[in-house]
């Protein structure tokens, strides 16, 4: 030997760098997934959340091996396919060194909402009594069925009013699918006129301003929670040259709210018919559909009735396009919404450029919520007036209220815009149940802030709460009263807020966990809460963690003398 | 939404206050510096091509009209904005909010990984007070229950991973800002990297969270570069209990790489007079980008194996390969000697045998790894000393046959468009070239293309890493590649997809090629070549078609007894579709070594004077005869093989090797090692006792290439200088001198007293240096030749008008499909090709004696297909034996999916299984170089396991 070095020898490698792929493993992969090689469009990267879905579906949890393949399937570094594998709450990424999960998973839903309903004993009732080989018990965020708190899901069917003998009762039965949803079927919609607006929409005989007119007379803004006017939307992306896609996002996350799931269930068709109006009226290239994957039921739904749709000749088959959530609330931001649809982590963009400019495949897309497209069809055949016309205190249009909480009779209400919390309550709500008295609410899910009830008779609606430092956003109310334990709401709120963080920026992915220690404490220091909600609301990129602390404001400003009483100490 | 700006139309906008002017483009961050501010900064990497993403959120600042705050590393600047930084109250508290933020979980300035980083820099500058932030600010391992819930805890995977030699990771210290991201998705387009998970919970991973050491990770080192924070850092910059200092070093000494062709830019940082550490900057070919070898193989100089002292032979001692031999114990074959004995001696022997025997008794092989002063000192040595041209170094090994075709065609042997004009092409031809291997950093520009939408096109029989960004890859039966490139030709013609105006007026022979590709079609000539008729026409579609295409080629093409054949193949092809002499055209031979460019233009060359002059010009001659003030012989010398044969054919007998290894290096080894202890006389002069000096009468220590200044001319025809960052070691001496003092032995008069005084003289002889002086290279780091004037840049892509022909025109040179010089057989059936690693560079003298390339490739390894492995019978890892008619190596083999079945491939920098042993020396008649891609061989499982 000629060459002695000073360290012992000790890397030789009989391989290439890296994990190793298996062929056969790629073998099974491809009869999972199809064949790449021979139809390349499946190694597309904006299917990857799709493939991992498959796999997980399939073997129950995502082992290395199987993401190895998946990356030389996809010619994807490890990295990228590990990056959105990991992201995403419904996939179990099983390393080398870990126990993949049993085969039996309860979700337990911990929204505020189901833990005013005892969701938190209820998880602990449902873990004492598993068998961890069987069965595992995990928390998760909103399932979009407050009015029936506590909710549990199990594998894919959800248990509302859930008890711990009702959960274990579907656990013994075997059956996890989604529960059966009887909507309206095609034939049924277009009887009572549906799909004649796209027809005359693609006739030219219903012209893409006059319909933008009616929108804007009608006042309808986005209803999925930024409130922006529709028509605007549609011409912002108008402007921008071609080629043009339209997602719609069915990503409905926010704690509380469930009305887009409500409309999805009962009327797919409606929905679906706003939907292709707004991509004719961008002439997109085609309609994404982003449906949360905690609506397993409504996947098939849509995916029904998409299929009624071409079987019909209403669209061309693949012009719609729908892409399954993997659990990441983030991705109902619509920017996040676009990085997931493309396969990746889903992580809001930067604006400038905003997704009208510059969205899906970075051209410009329409992105709006099931809501607002929902009731196109309806305000142009009952006109604009119609909508406009109904709002109360001053405000108009109608809102798609989820209320939940400490009311007798929880549900989407369809509501005058700007009816006050104290109306609502009475003429919609059947009152509060007995023995419980109006402390708080959430006018907006967990990201509008928090009312004293003291502050019941501000109208509900966009633009009308910003004195206050709330917003109405998806119009998701929750209701407390004063046997609620303010601060276990607080932390509910900032734990769901740091667990859904997608973590990009620092104001957001470490201010929501250390105001998250802070409010466990016993004692709270106003002006170091204060301090950093201002840098998590002037720094953060999107709206998650600029409203992170929307909560926390609230109770400081109106609930010193409640949380007082609650044993939490607020100095300063 | 956009504004109608006029391109580099400039606007104003306020800034705190104060109208500032802007330029299209910029962003709010690069304004405010221009205006005297550093906003603080974590994410964002002030340095090219990093892409600021805004994430980290110290740089924000207050834009009039927005709700929330923007990030001035990514907002663009806009006429009239009216923007508040320093006067922004908001924006110090979201600058000190979120350093606080980051600073509360960070590990102790001094017991952190690098108490000097980027990251407590802007701490400081933002005043932040660590105590006051630990105090109100609850530490993340406080938290008992986890944040982010679905992202289970994994013991194995550890806060610091020092599961790699070069690289100490300290997560610990991570802010994820994402920046290693950026540097290896995006810079270096290894893609490696990743952030996982989510929220708090969101972590730097390599691949699948594995360690590093154990990941696809190439060790690059950028992301090491970009961290703010210390939490990745060299090795050793940290102790081991993970404390670190990236200010450690005393000082800073800018040079180039001292590896490959790329020529990248870098800085030794010293500490004790040694180098602690070595970082990239901002050269045209690398822009502070630096591969595993620039990086971390910088330590070989300080070896304890390296030569202090000259030595000479102890009597008796018979010159060969002593398996004993140690070279850090050379005295058992050697004894110490002081300079003035050695040189005598050294000298005395050859000039002993040019006295009795003629000139023609002595030759010299000089190395690219030397300088333009060097080289040309010692082509000078040779020519007017020994009196001969018998002067040659490894071009001949590498791409000599590159250069005679180009010389034939075109005129002209080095590149007509730099790598970086890869960018610019709208498709990419790499064929015979592997560069995320040889040329890593070249092949960053060309993964950076392929993310453009650069159609790179892969002409390789084995499969390489950058497939993963090509757009096609043809992977063809080795040595078929002339048939192959005829077939491309015979599309081009048929479906007349050539450049009929460019061929009329640039080119001349278009219509005897015609006549010549007629029948050569992809139909015909796909059996051989392996490959389907119609993706060869597709291929040659693509290329044809492209408005602008390069061809990128390396040792793959050039080391073929029809290597010459193949470059005039490539050269016909971008004439006939006139992609020269435009942006983003051109002919690229990737260059092997540092400096083979500027040794071959140096005339280290032996039918050509300096600038490729033949010799046997009289006028050229004449011209050289005044510089030198003598007589020069106008035979041209004989070539590095035919050296090797000339001594076993007992005429020549005294040699002098500078840097060069030819008992590693040459094919044929036995034979060729059997010519080196056949030598009356042999003079090495090299950092170690090589497999070469082993057979040498007198070793002269010389120079690593941090320890001497120099000029360097890499693969784009870009001349740099390396300057000397550490003394010399020992009686160790600069070459030039070595070289000064034998030639004052043969009486000749030489008096420089620096490398800037031989560069002085260089450029009175090569036009190629016009307007290039030493005082340029020192201020300007980089000059290009051609260039036009002492105030120009140099011409990045030449021959847009005419080509340095006598008719102004260039010429296609038809070839015929040859087969190997050895086919495979029953006997032997399997190819043997032969190259390099990563890690290891040349023969490995300098490579293997660097700690961490010594440790990531640590010994000889064969290269087989999967199936080759099962039906040896072999588990991958297990020894085999490769037989040719020449000899026979046993290795170890390595799993490799990228080679073809029927092949293995040996890299030939291992003395304990030397690759060219095995390989074949038949020559390709016009460059004269060896066949080494490809030999014919046996292949069985070896009888003794050498297990792990």
């Amino acid at each position: 030997m000629t060459v002695q070095t000073v360290t012992p020898k000790r890397r030789f490698r009989g391989k290439p760098r890296g994990r190793e792929l298996d062929p056969a493993t790629l073998d099974a992969l491809r009869r999972l997934l199809g064949d790449e090689r021979e139809r390349p469009e499946l190694a597309r990267r904006d299917l990857l959340i799709e493939h991992l879905h498959v796999l997980q579906d399939a073997r129950g949890h995502l082992s290395l091996a199987d993401l190895r393949a998946l990356a030389a399937y996809m010619n994807l570094p490890m990295a990228a396919v590990y990056e959105t594998a990991t992201f995403y709450a419904h996939f179990d990424v099983v390393h080398d060194d870990q126990a993949p999960p049993p085969a039996i998973t309860v979700r337990v839903c911990d929204s505020l909402s189901c833990q005013l309903a005892g969701a938190a004993s209820l998880q602990d009732a449902l873990e004492a009594g598993a068998d961890p080989a069987r069965v595992r018990v995990l928390r998760a965020p909103c399932m979009g069925r407050c009015d029936v708190a506590p909710v549990v899901e199990v594998g894919h069917r959800h248990v509302s009013h859930a008890t711990q003998e009702a959960v274990e009762a579907v656990v013994d039965t075997g059956h996890f699918h989604p529960e059966a949803i009887l909507w309206q079927r095609i034939e049924a919609y277009r009887e009572a006129g549906g799909y004649r607006l796209l027809a005359d929409c693609r006739a030219g005989k219903v012209s893409v301003e006059r319909l933008m007119q009616t929108l804007e007379a009608a006042n309808l803004r986005g209803l999925g929670g930024a409130g922006f006017p529709t028509f605007k939307k549609w011409h912002f992306v108008r402007a921008e040259a071609g080629p043009r896609y339209c997602a719609i996002n069915a990503d409905e996350g926010e704690p509380g709210t469930f009305k887009d799931r409500h409309y999805l269930e009962r009327e797919p068709h409606r929905f679906l018919e706003g939907a292709l109006v707004s991509a004719w009226a961008v002439e997109a290239e085609a309609l994404y559909l982003y449906l949360r994957d905690e609506y397993p039921g409504l996947h098939r739904v849509l995916h029904e009735a998409i299929a009624e749709l071409e079987a019909a000749g209403l669209v061309a088959p693949g012009y719609i396009v729908m892409r399954r959530g993997a659990g990441a609330y983030i991705c109902g931001e619509e920017s996040a919404m676009i990085e997931s649809l493309e396969g990746k982590p889903g992580k809001p963009r930067h604006r400038p450029p905003f997704v009208a400019q510059r969205g899906l495949f970075d051209r410009p897309t329409l992105v709006n919520n099931v809501e607002t497209v929902y009731w196109i069809p309806t305000i142009w055949a009952r006109g604009a007036a119609w909508f406009a016309d109904q709002g109360r205190h001053g405000r108009k249009g109608l809102r798609s209220l989820s209320v939940s909480g400490r009311v007798k009779r929880p549900g989407v209400h369809l509501a005058p815009a700007g009816i006050t919390l104290g109306e609502l309550i009475e003429e919609y709500c059947d009152g509060m149940p007995e023995g419980h008295t109006l402390a708080a609410y959430l006018p907006g899910g967990a990201s509008g802030g928090i009312l004293p009830a003291s502050k019941a008779d501000i109208p509900l609606d966009f633009d009308t709460l910003q004195a206050e430092g709330c917003f109405i956003g998806s119009a998701a109310i929750i209701v407390l009263s004063d046997q609620d334990d303010l601060r276990a709401a607080a932390t509910n709120l900032l734990a769901f807020f740091a667990d859904e963080s997608c973590g990009q920026c620092t104001p957001c992915r470490v201010g929501t966990e250390k105001m998250l220690t802070l409010l466990e404490g016993d004692t709270w220091q106003a002006a170091d809460l204060e301090r950093l909600s201002r840098v998590m609301m002037d720094a953060s990129i999107c709206g998650l963690g600029q409203a992170a602390p929307n909560p926390v404001l609230g109770l400081l400003r109106d609930f010193r003398d409640e949380l007082a009483a609650q044993n939490v100490i607020v100095k300063g | 939404m956009t504004t109608h700006q006029g391109v580099n139309e400039s606007f104003t906008l306020t800034l705190d206050g104060v109208d500032v002017s802007a330029q299209p483009g910029e962003t709010l961050w690069q304004v405010a510096k221009r205006a005297g501010e550093t906003i603080p900064h974590l994410c964002f990497k002030d340095a090219y091509g990093y892409r600021a993403d805004g994430n980290c959120r110290a740089c924000m600042v207050e834009v009039e009209g927005e709700r929330a705050l923007a990030a001035s590393c990514l907002r663009e600047a806009r006429p009239g904005m009216v923007v508040k930084s320093a006067s922004s109250e908001r924006a110090r508290t979201a600058r000190e909010g979120v350093m606080e933020l980051l600073v509360a979980d960070q590990p102790d300035r001094e017991a952190g990984p690098d108490r000097s980083s980027h990251f407590w820099d802007m701490a400081d500058q933002l005043a932040i007070d660590v105590d006051a932030v630990r105090q109100w600010l609850p530490r993340r391992e406080e938290r008992e229950a986890p944040t982010v819930h679905h992202v289970p805890d994994r013991a194995a995977s550890p806060v610091h991973d020092r599961s790699h030699s070069a690289m100490a990771v300290n997560l610990d210290a991570c802010i994820e800002c994402n920046l290693c991201v950026r540097a290896c998705r995006e810079v270096q387009v290894n893609d490696v990297i990743g952030l996982a998970n989510r929220g708090a919970a969101s972590k730097i991973v390599f691949d699948f969270d594995d360690p590093m050491g154990d990941s696809t990770c190439v060790a690059c080192g950028e992301c090491v570069q970009a961290c703010p924070t210390g939490a990745l850092m060299p090795a050793t910059l940290v102790d081991e209990v993970g404390r670190g200092d990236s200010a450690a070093a005393d000082r800073q000494v800018d040079s180039v790489c001292p590896y490959c062709g790329v020529g990248c830019q870098l800085t030794y940082h010293i500490k004790d007079e040694e180098i602690l550490h070595v970082s990239g900057r901002d050269g045209p070919s690398n822009h502070n980008r630096l591969c595993v070898k620039g990086r971390f193989g910088f330590d070989y100089p300080r070896h304890p194996s390296r030569l202090t002292t000259p030595l000479i032979r102890k009597p008796g001692v018979p010159k060969g390969l002593d398996p004993a031999f140690d070279p850090a114990a050379r005295t058992t074959h050697f004894r110490e000697a002081s300079w003035d004995e050695a040189l005598d001696l050294a000298a005395k022997g050859l000039v002993d045998l040019k006295a009795a025997h003629g000139p023609d008794a002595l030759a010299g092989f000089g190395s690219a790894k030397c300088s333009n002063e060097e080289a040309w000192l010692f082509q000078k040595l040779v020519r007017t000393g020994f009196g001969s041209n018998h002067v040659d170094h490894c071009t001949r090994l590498c791409h000599a046959s590159s250069v005679a075709a180009l010389m034939e065609c075109i005129g002209s042997g080095a590149v007509t468009a730099s790598f970086m004009q890869a960018l610019e092409a709208d498709v990419v031809i790499l064929t015979g070239c592997n560069p995320a291997v040889n040329h890593p950093v070249a092949a960053t520009f060309f993964k950076q293309a392929a993310k453009q939408g650069t159609r790179i096109i892969i002409i390789d029989p084995r499969g390489q890493a950058l497939g993963a960004y090509a757009h096609q890859t043809l992977r063809f039966t080795p040595g078929a590649d002339v048939a192959l490139f005829n077939a491309m030709l015979n599309v081009i013609v048929t479906e007349e997809l050539y450049d009929e105006a460019y061929i009329r007026e640039h080119t001349e022979g278009f219509e005897a090629l015609k006549e010549h590709v007629r029948d050569l079609t992809p139909e015909a000539m796909a059996e051989s070549c392996g490959v389907p008729a119609e993706a060869i026409r597709e291929v040659a579609r693509e290329y044809a078609n492209a408005e602008r295409a390069m061809i990128f080629w390396g040792m793959g093409i050039s080391q073929h007894v029809h290597g010459t054949d193949n470059a005039r193949c490539l050269i016909s092809l971008a004439l006939a579709c006139g992609h020269t002499g435009r942006p983003g055209t051109g002919l690229h031979p990737l260059r092997g070594q540092n400096n083979v460019q500027g040794a071959s233009d140096a005339g280290m060359i032996p039918m050509v004077l300096p600038d490729y002059q033949p010799v046997g010009d009289a006028q050229v001659r004449a011209a050289f005869e005044e510089l030198w003030a003598t007589s020069l012989e106008e035979r041209p010398g004989l070539t590095v093989v035919e050296i090797m044969d000339a001594i076993a054919a007992g005429t020549i007998k005294g040699m002098y090797i500078l840097g060069e290894n030819p008992a590693m290096s040459d094919p044929d080894l036995a034979h060729a090692r059997a010519s080196l202890a056949r030598l009356e006389h042999l003079v090495v002069q090299d950092l170690f006792v090589t497999e070469t000096a082993q057979f040498a009468d007198v070793i002269l220590p010389a120079s690593a290439w941090p320890e001497k200044d120099g000029s360097v001319t890499n693969t784009n025809r870009q001349v740099q200088l390396g300057r000397q960052a550490m003394p010399l070691p020992g009686e160790a001496r600069p070459d030039w001198w070595i070289i000064q003092e034998i030639a004052r032995r043969f009486g000749l008069a030489w008096d420089y007293d620096h490398p800037r005084a031989v560069f002085a003289e260089m450029t009175r002889g090569m036009p190629s240096l016009d307007h290039i002086t030493w005082e340029r290279l020192e201020r300007e780091q980089s000059v290009t030749y051609p260039c036009p004037a002492d105030d120009a840049p140099g011409a990045d892509v030449v021959f847009s008008e005419a080509f340095p022909t006598a008719s102004g025109k260039a010429k296609f040179s038809p070839t015929l499909p040859l087969p190997p010089d050895e086919p495979v057989d029953r006997d032997y059936p399997t190819v043997l090709t032969t190259g390099r690693q990563l890690e290891h560079w040349h023969t490995g003298s300098m490579t293997r004696r660097a700690r961490v390339l010594d440790d990531l490739e640590p010994e000889a390894v064969a290269s087989l297909a999967p199936g080759e492995l099962r039906r040896l019978g072999l588990a991958p890892g297990e020894s085999v034996s490769i037989t040719t008619r020449r000899g026979e190596i046993t290795l170890r083999t390595r799993v490799d999916p990228g080679m073809a079945e029927g092949m293995v491939f040996v890299p030939f920098c291992y003395a304990e299984a030397a690759a060219n042993v095995l390989t074949n020396p038949a020559l390709d008649p016009y460059g004269k170089i060896p066949e080494f891609k490809y030999a014919a061989c046996r292949l069985a499982p070896a009888a003794v396991e050498a297990l792990i």
